[in-house]
């Protein structure tokens, strides 16, 4: 397969940015995407050699191969990024971008190729952004106040299947930022509501609910992301399938906390 | 081999690590504030020995070459964690996870590290619920477990198949507990280039600044190590793209020994390689196989068919199938160990059997436990790890058998650390996968993440204790010291050097050759010839490397190019250290498979009269041969007898 891609090329933080294009050859419709964004890459290492051998020097002046995130490429770690075509880890669902195929797209198409782009997440360079914030709100709050050492028994308090199944569901969230990259007011309230919900729902989670829902809250304002306006973007894009009904028990849990102030 | 001092306290198997705890020193409180602690790496291991040691009250660095501390490889293991609670009156025990565990490993591990890990396995699971781990959990809300590979007990917790990814979660959120309470510094994206030594001692590290490319000093009073494996010397595996074997190997240069390199572990249910244009392979959890069943066409032709697509898997008839592994080893069936499993996949191929186009994949089929257990209980236990396997390959495990082939997975080898996970280098600890001492030859499944927690949680936070109890006297170290001067100048001059060459070939085009190298002589089968071509070969590509790369950029910048070449050239070492242990060891192992020593049924052929030892090296110079002093492995406790999964 065949395809015309365009690019964010950004050169670093302060920089501003542009669209370059590329087109990149007979690309197996089982590459991944991220693969096609090493060929695309070989290909402009190659561009650069060429221009070394020819001694024009030009490869300093061309920006190279495209920066971009990635890591454990099957879906979970959460690095690798990318707004393709207009959406969020590209057109399919509950994928991150290291699980989508090229035989999604149709041959000879054109693919923008986007960072995500939020205030929360200022562009690092090309298609990589800081996803900082994400660790400082877990900071805030994110945990259970557990020491290492000696915890009573784990089967000491039995706890119902469903809560369990439950607080694993919002557990599922790998921290990517799509959702937030979706969000037409850039807000993160899946990704805390994620947090918030998988440890409110266990006993053991309890304990500092009320703490945690309102300290992270407050570190999300504070971090320059937006509000949660329901229009449920997020979830639909999220590669994880993490529900708003995490939302519905953030707020829940952020009033019941508000109330008792 | 003084120099090889393993510090296994004397007494009974069972009392070792209570007694030693009780003698090693311990630090004060007051005195914990002024000691400094550098850990590099954040997964199971960093994580959760850096919040243990924050909670602690020590001084805690920690650094990781990601954005976030979360995405650590650790996040990617998919089927769980091994524990001997005897939760499901199996008749588990300590005992029996240590025998396990020390059998697995075909009997060169250590008997009092193995026993520990057993011993503290409990501990990890009573932690990581008390965290908020949302482990899996039957209709009374008591944990519920599975059966790994290489054990006939259901000991294995687990979360969906996401167990590595919710125990680093538990593990992050504590080291994020410990940043805000400002005990543990965080420095994301930088990367550890050089261990700074003074008087010997590990005294501080020159990290790289992953976004502007500047090198920052770092000191501390003990540097611990956390940087996991270097399975990534092959290039295709299913370790993270990032993963690499740098920092460990700027510690082996440094004087830290280099022990059972050639240990490496083949997973046998990945996903098979498509063609040339793949950069990284993908993992089916092992827990598959406690439900899938193994299995190649008995007839050749039924294989040919397969190979045309004028048949599917799913038409082929039951009496025509082969379940190899449930043949050869009845008693452990599709649950034999990885290496056994994946060698008799490797042997089918060889055959002639295998079921795809490239003749290199097996079946791993659900049908039988879809009938017994129906689609529902199937999809609970593995929906995501099936929902991943279609989007990848588009294929619908549920109708059609998976295919699989065996990658490298893990490696055994690492780091050589004595009882308390010191190195040879005082003050520098090794912990996780990045050292050596709990798998042997073959890790068991689903103790990678126990091994990593371990230590990480109630190993390390003593022992270092002991160490740092005599450096409380020892202000903090000067970055301003001409030692970490030299380190940084080293450093800059290998950066300039690479960026320099301006050669004709990329880094990816030079590693994937290190990796067909690497997996062609120094995979899973390995011969005399072969392993001394392969260090000719290496040292040719190496070579080559320092003088036709091409790097693209500049070292004061975001450079991934850059940080792909550092890291492919301390592969090139580890390659051919690995080949090089390999060709040492003239015996087979576990994952270590010398083709000349093998029974008549093509099982391993251990010889434990010569090479009941670790094989530790010492490096000795660009140019020089290694040296290698072994660690005799003492077995008091467990007769040493050949490993049998057939009855």
């Amino acid at each position: 397969m065949d395809f015309k891609l365009k690019v964010w090329r950004q050169k670093d933080a302060k920089s501003k940015g542009h669209f370059e294009t590329y087109e990149v050859k007979n690309i197996s419709p089982d590459t991944s995407f991220l693969e096609m964004m090493d060929i695309l890459n070989e290909q402009l290492i190659k561009e650069g050699i060429e221009a070394v051998a020819l001694n024009k020097g030009c490869h300093e002046k061309k920006s190279g191969p495209v920066a971009f995130d990635h890591d454990c490429r099957e879906g979970i770690c959460g690095m690798c990024s990318l707004y393709i075509n207009g959406r969020a880890h590209g057109p399919d669902d509950e994928i991150t971008t290291c699980q989508l195929h090229m035989r999604k797209f149709k041959d000879g198409e054109t693919i923008t190729i986007e960072p995500w782009r939020s205030k929360g997440f200022p562009v690092v360079k090309d298609l990589v952004v800081d996803r900082g914030a994400f660790d400082k709100i877990l900071q805030a709050g994110g945990f259970i106040s557990v020491n290492t050492g000696a915890p009573q028994d784990a089967n000491a308090i039995p706890i119902p299947k469903k809560a369990a199944d439950e607080s694993m569901d919002a557990a599922a969230c790998v921290g990517c930022g799509a959702c937030v990259a979706t969000c037409k007011n850039g807000s993160a309230m899946l990704f805390v509501a994620a947090r918030v919900s998988s440890l409110a729902l266990l006993p053991q989670g309890k304990v500092e609910a009320a703490a945690r829902v309102k300290s992270m809250i407050a570190k999300m304002d504070e971090l320059g992301f937006g509000s949660c306006t329901n229009t449920r973007a997020c979830e639909m894009e999220c590669p994880k399938r993490v529900k708003i009904s995490h939302i519905a028990r953030l707020n829940r849990e952020f009033l019941s906390a508000k109330l008792k102030d | 081999m003084a120099k090889l001092d393993s510090k296994i306290p004397e007494g009974p198997l069972a009392q070792k690590w209570t007694e030693h705890k009780a003698h090693i020193r311990v630090v004060s409180p007051a005195n914990k504030r002024k000691l400094e602690i550098i850990v590099v790496g954040t997964g199971l291991g960093g994580a959760s020995a850096a919040a243990s040691l924050g909670e602690l009250g020590y001084n805690v660095k920690i650094f990781c070459i990601s954005d976030s501390p979360r995405r650590a490889h650790s996040i990617a293991a998919q089927g769980g964690i091994n524990a001997a609670k005897n939760y499901q009156n199996d008749n588990d025990s300590v005992y029996r996870l240590f025998y396990d565990t020390i059998k697995g490993g075909d009997y060169r591990s250590r008997e009092a590290n193995v026993y520990r890990l057993a011993e503290v396995s409990n501990s990890i699971i009573d932690q990581c619920v008390a965290q908020g781990v949302p482990f899996a959990r039957d209709y009374g809300g008591l944990l519920d477990n599975r059966s790994f590979g290489g054990a006939q007990v259901s000991r294995t917790f687990y979360a969906r198949g996401q167990t590595g990814q919710q125990l680093l979660l538990g593990a992050y959120a504590a080291l994020n507990r410990q940043i805000a309470k400002k005990s543990v510094t965080s420095y994301p994206r930088h990367e550890m280039v050089d261990l700074v030594m003074i008087n010997g001692e590990a005294k501080g590290i020159i990290a790289r600044n992953l976004v502007t490319g500047k090198l920052e000093r770092f000191g501390a009073h003990a540097v611990v190590l956390a940087t996991g494996g270097y399975g990534n010397t092959y290039f295709l595996s299913t370790n993270a793209m990032n993963c690499n074997g740098s920092a460990a190997w700027q510690c082996y240069k440094k004087g830290a020994f280099f022990a059972n390199p050639c240990f490496a572990q083949i997973h046998p249910t990945c996903i098979p390689v498509h063609g040339d244009q793949q950069s990284k392979l993908t993992l089916m959890s092992e827990s598959l196989r406690n439900d899938g069943r193994i299995w190649v066409p008995k007839k050749l032709e039924d294989v040919a068919r397969l190979r045309k697509g004028e048949v599917k898997a799913s038409q082929i008839a039951e009496e025509d199938r082969d379940y190899f592994l449930e043949r050869r080893y009845p008693a452990f069936g599709n649950l034999v160990p990885r290496d056994v499993a994946s060698r008799a996949a490797k042997e089918r191929c060889d055959a002639g059997y295998g079921v795809n186009e490239q003749g290199l994949a097996v079946f791993l089929d659900f049908k039988t436990a879809i009938a017994r257990l129906g689609k529902d209980v199937i999809t609970a236990r593995y929906g995501n790890l099936f929902q991943m396997y279609e989007k990848i390959t588009a294929v619908n495990p549920y109708e059609e058998p998976m295919m699989i082939y065996p990658a490298i997975h893990y490696t055994m080898g690492g780091i050589w650390v004595d009882y308390n996970l010191q190195t040879t280098i005082p003050g520098l600890y090794a912990i996780g996968e990045a050292n050596f001492s709990d798998h042997g030859g073959n890790r068991l499944g689903a103790s990678a993440l126990m091994q990593g927690l371990a230590d990480g949680y109630f190993i390390l936070p003593y022992t270092i204790g002991d160490y740092l109890a005599g450096k409380i006297q020892v202000p903090k170290t000067d970055i301003n010291d001409p030692a970490f001067e030299e380190a940084e100048k080293a450093f800059e001059e290998k950066c300039d050097k690479v960026l320099n060459i301006k050669g004709n070939k990329s880094v990816d085009r030079f590693h994937k050759e290190l990796g067909h190298l690497m997996w062609e002589y120094v995979g899973m089968a390995r011969n005399e010839a072969g392993l001394k071509k392969a260090i000719e070969e290496i040292k040719a590509l190496k070579a080559e490397f320092w003088k036709n790369v091409y790097v693209p950029g500049d070292k004061a910048e975001f450079n991934q190019e850059l940080e792909k070449a550092l890291r492919l050239a301390d592969f090139f070492e580890i390659g051919e250290l690995m080949a090089r242990d390999a060709l040492n060891r003239k015996e087979s192992c576990g994952g270590h498979f010398r083709e000349e020593m093998q029974t008549p049924e093509g099982e391993t052929l251990r010889d434990d009269k010569n090479f009941a030892y670790v094989s530790a090296w010492e490096y000795k110079g660009e140019n020089a041969e290694p040296e290698l002093h072994k660690e005799d492995l003492k077995f008091e406790f467990v007769k040493l007898a050949t490993r049998n999964y057939k009855d």
